[in-house]
């Protein structure tokens, strides 16, 4: 079990959600193990002798994240309620606690994955494995920063912030910069064996974990080879890909892909509708925070912009389309692939951006970063002149 | 009261009466329903033998039964298991819990035995013993032909009637209640069929609430690969697992003698697809659809079926397959149990099956002919009646089902401790060794897995008493389902209080077992998984379990679970429990 508190310990780290020390890890099996003392044991063993859980983490969040979630479960009450598509699918809403003891830490754990405590940090658990805790502590910084910067833009378009709301969004942009450029090639088609191609696959999974194109390390990526479809499995950590990705036969002779991405049904059909062989899905924060800027306040679909928008959008060029995680009528699988032709991306409304490639990797990777950085450019402009109405 | 009807039937077939009771509020609390509720009223005739007459089976449905939550047409069958001696339960689907709670129950407790062959007929409310003398020795269908406007039915076969220790009840033509004889108990109380039909409605808390949790629900079933993605479930049924349990070497073949097997490219769901066409079929009110029905009314085999009826037994051609499965439903028989017994027959004769000794072995087990009346025994009375106990591949007399515990030891560990022998539904690990949800965990450790199996294995208890599916577990978790509880009931349960009613549940279950001399001893694998490798290759090896690792994993389960060091119930756990 060490060695599982050491790794996750050394991804918050690398992930730059937390800081060096600011986490405390505990798995249970027959006895609870800890990653490093701390006078909080106490009260978490507590919580694991009350619920049915193997593991948790205990993080005081970075800065950015540190001032947002603050600021947001001071705001919020009870809960914080995110509208990303994250948060919607897989948390509902994110619980506040401005108590930090046990019974109030399992009252809140008892209904949902974490529950954040201002001014201490946010605690989420796992039931089958700490990577579950890990995943939901990063969605929490990951959909609270998309809010943030979401109800700040559209504070400033339809109303005024607050000087506690400007003055956090002053303190938290001063976090941010723009992403580096890639300086060096990611590896060039042609592939010759399904082995080279898993390896181009690994390599881009790494640099978009790198570069934090993802969330929580989840995104997906594919490559089309000799009929076959390469595509990472579900929930994997797009930087730990080797022997994390389903071969998908196009001829439909084998099941064997039925641990695919949950994006599998968009890729199949990105593939059928551009000819393309190479696709990367990753969820880069700005992209995300501009699909859900609106110009339009009272629109008969609110709410529902997710499912459906009456309206054809982009963000500097860039289509945004509604849809959901997965299958089914209202998937992303119906939209993404006729939008996506003939253009460098699409963005799926508070989910993510998809690109894609002719022969490999390097030029659905370029976009991916420029159209995020296009964002992030494009965000401040918004914000330095909310009049003007985005499409 | 919402969600529950607040009635139970119970019948006495020595009498030839019946009487209906409303169960104390707090019993509905504690237990909920089906498994859990079923469970509770097993209890108190748990010693005696199986073919008393007094000991009881039982049908219960749950709360979410009858309403528009996702999932709602399962219910559970449970007595004490003829082939195992442990508490014998199945959580069975088609349309008969349903139609249960629709006719107003929530549950009926079956005791006594009749003097002559008999059906139980329920309609709204309204129960008959009626004579069935003139089905004596019937295959399902035809019975089934017969009753055909009487709603619902669970119907045993003539395996049953010829003491197959293995023999199924069919619900509805082709969903069983399977697995532990449930058919036998049938058979031993002079029963033939059961049906009910009925017309009241389930009243709810909160109808809105309930539209609310539906929606979140179905967003994730969307969202997951397993069960609505381009090779999942919903489009070739549970045989979609066939290529990736292959693909994982963990395919049992050869009587657990390999894990993996040459010719599953031939034998799997796409095959299966292209051969038969066929439509998709569910329980009542589910949308996932994981049947699969040929325009002719060919039964397409479960993963399960497919699996075990292949590579168990080398078998090479597919609509052997098909047929075998056939056999067994119409004749009321276990398919795994039918087909680990058959490698087991083999393994020990040395004979290689062909694709016509198949149906005939089968058919000599349900008619108890030849070699079959051994058969119909189960593997483990086989093995020992020829002297060759090694070669029965069961845990507490079960055989076991189609992942080779060497492939996924979460698994290895999940078989010893399940209450009902060889089981792969008690704790599930598949869903997070294989299918990656709700994240992946490493397959080859058993690390920090006598947590997940204990928490598992509640889970799994307290979803069969709800009732609903646990298939569509590998999308939503109990987080989502205790809104739908909340919504159907108007109980504000927590998905955390859900599953700790599912530990009390679980936990009456080992004393059940344990009241029969169930102990550490029987929570144990086969030998051969402690000594011989599954499989070995350039890119997987699947070798043999490391038996103190085992051994550790177990102690530790029983320290999770809070069971003495001989893996029995503690007074004071049980009194913690409510039990």
């Amino acid at each position: 079990m060490e060695n599982l508190l050491l790794k996750y310990e050394k991804k918050l780290i690398e992930s730059g959600l937390v800081g060096s020390g600011d986490s405390l890890l505990g798995i249970l099996d027959a006895e609870i193990e800890w990653n490093m003392n701390d006078d909080s044991r106490i009260i978490f063993e507590k919580v694991f002798e009350s619920l049915n859980i193997n593991s948790l983490i205990f993080s005081k969040p970075k800065e950015p994240y540190f001032s947002i979630i603050n600021y947001l479960a001071k705001i919020s009450g009870e809960a914080i309620r995110p509208c990303d598509c994250e948060t919607r699918t897989f948390f509902h809403d994110l619980p506040v606690s401005f108590e930090f003891s046990a019974n109030s830490i399992i009252s809140r754990l008892k209904k949902r994955k974490c529950v954040i405590i201002p001014d201490h940090g946010i605690i989420s658990y796992g039931t089958v494995s700490i990577e579950q805790a890990f995943i939901t502590l990063s969605s929490v910084c990951f959909s609270c920063f998309v809010k943030f910067f979401s109800d700040y833009l559209f504070t400033l378009r339809f109303g005024k912030p607050d000087n506690d709301f400007k003055k956090t969004f002053e303190k938290v942009s001063n976090f941010l910069s723009p992403l580096p450029h890639l300086n060096h090639s990611l590896q060039k088609s042609p592939f010759y064996s399904g082995k080279d191609v898993l390896n181009a696959i690994n390599e881009a999974g790494k640099l978009m974990v790198g570069l934090r194109l993802v969330d929580s390390f989840f995104g997906n990526i594919s490559y089309l080879h000799d009929n076959t479809l390469f595509i990472s499995q579900t929930g994997s950590s797009l930087d730990e890909l080797a022997g994390n990705v389903d071969i998908c036969p196009l001829d439909g002779s084998s099941c064997a892909g039925i641990t695919a991405s949950s994006e599998l049904p968009a890729h199949l059909e990105i593939i059928k509708r551009t000819g393309h062989k190479a696709i990367l899905h990753g969820h880069p924060k700005f992209s995300v925070i501009l699909s859900m800027d609106c110009g339009i306040r009272d629109c008969a679909g609110k709410g529902l912009c997710h499912i459906k928008c009456p309206r054809e959008r982009d963000v500097c060029g860039i289509p945004v389309v509604s849809g959901e995680v997965g299958s089914g009528s209202g998937g992303l699988c119906n939209t993404v692939p006729e939008a996506i032709i003939s253009k460098p991306g699409v963005i799926v409304y508070g989910h993510g951006l998809f690109t894609t490639g002719v022969f490999d990797f390097n030029l659905p990777f370029c976009n991916l970063l420029e159209i995020e950085n296009a964002c992030y450019m494009e965000y401040f402009k918004r914000a330095s002149n909310p009049s003007a109405a985005p499409s | 009261m919402f969600g529950w009807c607040g009635k139970i039937a119970e019948i006495n077939l020595s009498a030839g009466e019946f009487k209906i009771f409303s169960p104390d509020p707090e019993i509905l609390l504690k237990f909920i329903g089906g498994k859990g509720l079923a469970g509770y009223f097993l209890k108190e005739d748990v010693a005696l033998d199986w073919n008393d007459p007094c000991m009881p089976i039982l049908f219960f449905t749950g709360p979410l039964v009858n309403t528009r939550s996702p999932t709602p047409g399962r219910m559970t069958v449970m007595s004490r298991s003829p082939l195992t001696g442990t508490v014998g339960d199945s959580s069975a689907g088609g349309f008969f819990g349903t139609e249960l709670k629709k006719a107003g129950f929530d549950g009926i407790i079956i005791k006594g035995k009749s003097d002559r062959l008999c059906g139980i007929e329920i309609d709204d409310g309204e129960i008959k013993i009626v004579p069935a003398s003139h089905m004596a020795g019937m295959q399902v269908s035809p019975v089934r032909s017969l009753l055909k406007k009487k709603g619902s039915s669970a119907i045993i076969g003539p395996a049953a009637e010829n003491g197959v220790l293995f023999s199924n009840i069919i619900i509805d033509g082709h969903f069983a209640a399977g697995r532990n004889g449930l058919g036998l108990i049938l058979a031993s109380k002079k029963i033939k069929y059961i049906t009910v039909r009925g017309t009241k409605k389930t009243v709810i808390s909160d109808p809105e609430e309930l539209d609310q949790a539906r929606k979140d629900i179905f967003r994730l079933v969307s969202a997951s690969p397993v069960l609505s993605g381009n090779y999942g479930i919903s489009k070739f049924g549970t045989a979609a697992l066939y290529d990736l349990i292959d693909a994982r070497r963990m395919m049992p073949s050869d009587n657990f003698r390999k894990s993996f097997f040459r010719s599953a490219c031939l034998m799997n769901a796409p095959s299966l697809k292209k051969l038969y066409r066929p439509k998709n079929r569910g329980c009542r009110g589910c949308h996932v659809l994981c049947k699969k029905v040929a325009g002719d009314g060919t039964i397409i085999p479960e993963f399960e079926t497919l699996s075990h009826f292949s590579a168990l037994i080398g078998n090479t051609d597919i609509k052997t397959v098909v047929s075998a499965n056939k056999i067994c439903n119409e004749t009321g028989m276990d398919t795994i149990s039918a087909a680990a017994t058959l490698s087991c027959f083999s393994e020990i004769s040395g004979k290689t099956l062909t694709p016509s000794d198949i149906p005939d072995l089968l058919n000599d087990m349900a008619y108890k002919r030849n070699e079959g009346e051994k058969l119909g025994k189960g593997a483990e009375r086989y093995a020992k009646m020829t002297g060759h106990p090694e070669s029965a591949m069961t845990v507490k007399g079960q055989e076991l089902p189609a992942y080779d515990p060497r492939g996924a030891y979460g698994m290895a560990l999940a078989y010893a401790t399940s209450t009902r022998g060889g089981c792969h539904l008690r704790a599930y690990p598949v869903s997070h060794e294989i299918l990656r949800k709700p994240v992946a965990t490493d397959r080859f450790t058993f690390e920090g897995k006598a947590r997940i199996i204990k928490t598992g294995e509640d889970l799994n208890a307290i979803v069969d008493s709800l009732t609903a599916c646990k298939f569509i577990f590998f999308a939503a978790s109990l987080e989502e389902y205790s809104k739908v509880f909340h919504a159907v009931t108007g109980i504000n349960y927590s998905g955390q209080d859900l599953i700790k009613t599912g530990e009390r549940i679980y936990y009456n279950e080992r004393m059940i077992n344990a009241a029969n001399g169930f102990s550490a001893k029987d929570d144990d694998l086969p030998e051969r998984f402690f000594s011989s490798s599954g499989h070995k290759g350039e890119d997987i090896t699947i070798g043999p379990i490391d038996r103190k690792d085992f051994l550790k994993a177990r102690a530790n389960y029983y320290k999770a679970r809070e069971l003495d060091e001989e893996g029995m119930p503690l007074p004071e756990t049980a009194k913690k429990l409510g039990l």
